[in-house]
């Protein structure tokens, strides 16, 4: 069986499992993504959301098949760039974090409505974290770190 | 805004944020055996035999044959095996468990396994159920008097549904067997000292023999005091037949049927009227504890004591009850009985001052509990009760009276509006005499000889914050930079028992023998050298003692207050309430962490919005479960409630760090009675509405019924 090439975290990779794996499982047991949490398992909560080709997907249903020659970001990558330490500031400074499982789905998520709306409202971002679950915070402060992080970050998106 | 309640970042806030925090299904599953359970398929039956297929090399099979000690998990009681005996009583029961490199192979070898089960009569109607575990009676009062004499007798029953805990984190628990022959339990868990006594039991060693480290937890909202007992006690016996580590970490459909959740209840409620004011109050409690008894007694004592609400019911009966039936154990959630009955009484207040035609906000204020009344078990509210003016504060926020006078009006149309409100207190600390006679907390400060000091307690942090929020504590009686003061999570072999992480007591009461221990080491300091100071619980002397057998005296120290109002839309076409607005006022004492808490205000309120309107669960004839995903049992999303609004009253509490009291469950407790009331309203009319969660269904059957 050929191998499925693809980009992690701006690394070419391969994978050699079959193409009928999970993203998810190929993530956290082969790529030591363990970042990429396992909430349910069948698209509902958003825990283990990752980008493809930028876009935010549940990576528990993608099939291996589907990511040959795409880039996929997880946060182990995505943590190492400028937007991502405003996103942090954000999120300490409301205090936005609780118990922290959720939150690597919900930081990918937060770069996904930014990236598509750098001044989101917040319906918007609402609308835009409605695919991820947390049973911590009530969503308030994720809503507020997310638009103190637009404000500013203003430029880097 | 006081020193210490000024925000900090939390300290555990970077390795979360950054996806570097390990949780126990992070660790390397190299080296590590899988364990998947075998489940009963019956909600009660005779276990006759169990076939295994032949067994690949290193893939093993555990049941009670294995457990080298007590083949029951020491909760309250020890009634709940670690796996069956020779009768399975809910449908779901761990029989034993596979377990072996391979997850799939170990699913290949559950699927070929053979029970040979003789089916029994199972008791699944909570109405019919008649074993009780538990059964409690108090009161105080001339119930007799006050009802010969009413002017009115009202009677109502009044029912909740289950509400899963649904914390995003799964159960996962691993045992490791270590060198010299001690035993490792580790995972998702709130009360590290709780699975150490069940594991010890089950391995039949002493205290020595097995050590319990706390990992990252995802959330736990109780669903994580009593079940990691369970789950570290049957890894841990897999652990001990293997000679390997084993894990075990629940798939979601597995946790959310099988895993314990918050009691249905039936409560009936009969009132006595006399000159337009509420005399008396006869209730009846029935919770389904399902098939163990786990922490129904606790549960169900909460429950009871708060069935008469913030009101001052001079004549009061209570009779409540556990009972068994052959579904899934029930156990704590947030709350822990109060939500049950504070919905009861709340929407029966509302109906009384209905039927006497009076602004139901305006009747409920003029029965408020006030500071030196007696509570429902005859003890004292020994401080100022701020609800007059939370009330006002909610009022400010969301121009409450006019809304709710405005609402009461008939209304026409498609769309129609309603304000609910409920008002309700959470007693601080565990029920009863707890604290005093059987946690008995100890905590310690390590200081080292850099001068930097480790918080030696173990309670765990579950995204409550107690990981910035204690070493604030110390910090602050110190005078040191927070960096200075660190609190990891717990490990019982290095950790004194500071009792469990419940009952809204760790910050509380741990946090106050903390400070107490800081103004030791402060007085005792000395530079260079490495020291150690300790303190233990003592009852504070204002208290009337509590005895559980009269249900008589201070059950809690001190109470928490809350007053909540949610507004809604109902459209009368398709039963959808959209929630306009949720406003709230609480008051838990100083907050340790502005934004700590105001995290805990909010995520407790939205998950009880959840518990009041979204959130059904129920199991069919044959007792299964039948809402286990995602897909059918919703949880509120970001889009299913706007900004809420809380704020905070603050009421000191002499005795807690810096006036501190109990804050983690309190903001859940009121919800169902403000939702509920809420829809009520907008339906408008002669309906009275009696249930929570209340659906989008449950209008539409209203309205239909009325239609017709």
């Amino acid at each position: 069986m050929e191998t499925i090439q693809f980009n992690l975290n701006d690394k070419a990779v391969q994978y050699d499992g079959s193409a009928t794996d999970r993203l998810l499982d190929a993530l956290r047991d082969t790529f030591c993504c363990t970042s990429v949490k396992c909430g349910c398992k069948e698209g509902e909560c958003g825990a283990c959301s990752v980008l493809l080709d930028g876009k935010l997907v549940n990576s528990c249903c993608v099939a291996m098949g589907a990511v040959q020659d795409s880039s996929i970001v997880t946060l182990e990558g995505y943590r190492e760039t400028e937007r991502f330490a405003v996103l942090d500031k954000a999120f300490a400074e409301i205090s936005a974090v609780q118990c922290g499982f959720c939150i690597p789905g919900m930081v990918l998520a937060s770069e996904s409505i930014l990236a598509a709306n750098s001044h989101p409202t917040e319906e918007d971002i609402r609308v835009g974290i409605s695919g991820n679950l947390c049973r911590c915070t009530g969503y308030n402060a994720i809503v507020t770190a997310i638009m103190k992080a637009a404000k500013e970050g203003n430029g880097l998106w | 805004m006081e020193k210490i309640s000024q925000s900090v970042v939390k300290k555990d806030h970077a390795p979360k944020m950054s996806g570097r925090s390990i949780y126990v299904c992070d660790i390397d599953k190299h080296g590590i055996l899988c364990g998947k359970m075998l489940r009963s398929k019956y909600a009660k039956a005779k276990l006759l035999a169990v076939h295994l297929p032949e067994l690949p090399d290193g893939y093993y099979y555990v049941d009670r044959n294995d457990v080298p000690g007590d083949n029951n998990v020491n909760i309250v009681m020890d009634d709940t095996p670690i796996y069956a005996r020779e009768t399975v009583e809910y449908i779901g029961e761990p029989i034993g468990m596979v377990c072996g490199p391979d997850e799939s192979v170990c699913e290949n070898i559950l699927s070929k396994i053979q029970i040979d089960y003789e089916e029994l009569e199972p008791m699944l109607d909570l109405r019919k159920a008649d074993e009780a575990f538990f059964n409690y009676e108090y009161g105080k009062g001339d119930l007799d008097k006050a009802f010969s004499e009413a002017d009115k007798v009202y009677e109502e029953e009044f029912g909740t549904g289950y509400q899963d805990q649904t914390y995003l984190e799964t159960q996962g628990m691993m045992a490791e067997p270590e060198e010299g022959g001690r035993m490792f339990v580790h995972g998702s868990m709130q009360c590290a000292y709780y699975v150490h006594g069940a594991v010890m039991r089950a391995l039949g060693c002493g205290p020595a023999g097995v050590h319990v480290h706390q990992d990252v937890t995802g959330g736990g909202f109780g669903g994580k005091e009593a079940f990691p007992s369970i789950l570290g006690c049957q890894v841990a016996v897999a652990a001990k037949k293997t000679g390997k580590a084993v894990r075990c970490v629940f798939g979601r459909r597995e946790d959310l049927e099988f895993t314990s959740k918050r009691h249905p209840s039936l409560c009936t409620y009969k009132a006595a009227v006399k000159d337009g004011k509420v005399t008396a109050m006869d209730i009846d409690v029935k919770f389904n504890a399902g098939a163990y008894t786990t922490l129904s007694a606790v549960v169900l004592q909460r429950g009871i004591i708060c069935a008469d609400g913030v009101y001052n019911i001079e004549n009061l009966h209570v009779h409540g009850r556990a009972l068994k039936t052959n579904t899934t154990p029930c156990g704590a959630y947030r709350g822990f009985g109060a939500p049950q009955t504070f919905f009861a009484v709340e929407m029966m207040m509302e109906h009384i001052a209905k039927d006497l035609g009076e602004d139901t906000l305006e009747f409920k204020e003029r029965h408020l509990v006030k500071q030196g009344d007696s509570t429902s078990t005859s003890g004292v509210y020994h401080f100022p009760v701020p609800i007059p003016a939370m009330i006002n504060e909610v009022d400010k926020v969301c121009n409450l009276r006019a809304k709710h006078k405005e609402y009461a009006k008939p209304q026409t149309g498609r769309y129609r509006k309603g304000i609910g409100i409920s008002m309700h207190f959470h007693g601080a600390g565990f029920t009863g005499s707890g604290e005093r006679d059987f946690i008995k907390a100890v905590a310690r400060l390590h200081k080292y000889k850099d001068g930097t000091v480790e918080i030696l307690a173990a309670n765990g942090e579950i995204g409550q914050g107690l990981r910035t929020t204690f070493p604030k504590i110390v910090a602050h009686e110190l005078n040191l930079p927070l960096e200075k003061v660190f609190y990891d999570h717990p490990d019982t072999s290095r950790v004194p028992d500071s009792g469990p992480t419940v009952a809204s007591r760790s910050l509380m009461t741990v946090g106050e023998l903390l400070r107490r221990a800081a103004i030791k080491l402060r007085t005792e300091w000395e530079d260079g050298k490495d020291q150690m100071v300790e303190e233990r619980y003592t009852e504070p002397d204002f208290m009337i003692p509590f005895y559980l057998d009269k249900f008589q005296g201070d059950a809690y120290p001190t109470y928490a207050w809350g007053v909540q109002a949610i507004e809604v839309e109902v459209d009368t076409y398709t039963g959808i309430s959209t929630i306009l607005g949720a406003y709230a006022s609480f008051d838990v004492g100083t907050p340790m962490d502005y934004n700590i808490v105001m995290g805990q205000m909010e995520g407790g309120f939205l998950q009880g919005i959840g518990y009041s309107s979204i959130e059904y669960m129920d199991y069919d004839a044959k007792g299964r479960i039948r809402n286990n995903s995602f897909s059918d049992y919703l949880i509120p999303t970001s889009v299913d409630v706007p900004n809420m609004k809380c704020q905070l009253h603050v009421e000191k509490y002499p005795f807690g760090p810096y006036g501190a009291k109990g804050a983690g469950e309190l903001p859940l407790v009121g919800a169902p009675g403000a939702y509920v009331g809420a829809v009520e309203q907008a339906l408008g009319g002669k309906i009275r509405l009696n249930h929570a969660p209340f659906t989008a269904e449950d209008t539409i059957k209203v309205l239909t019924k009325e239609d017709a």
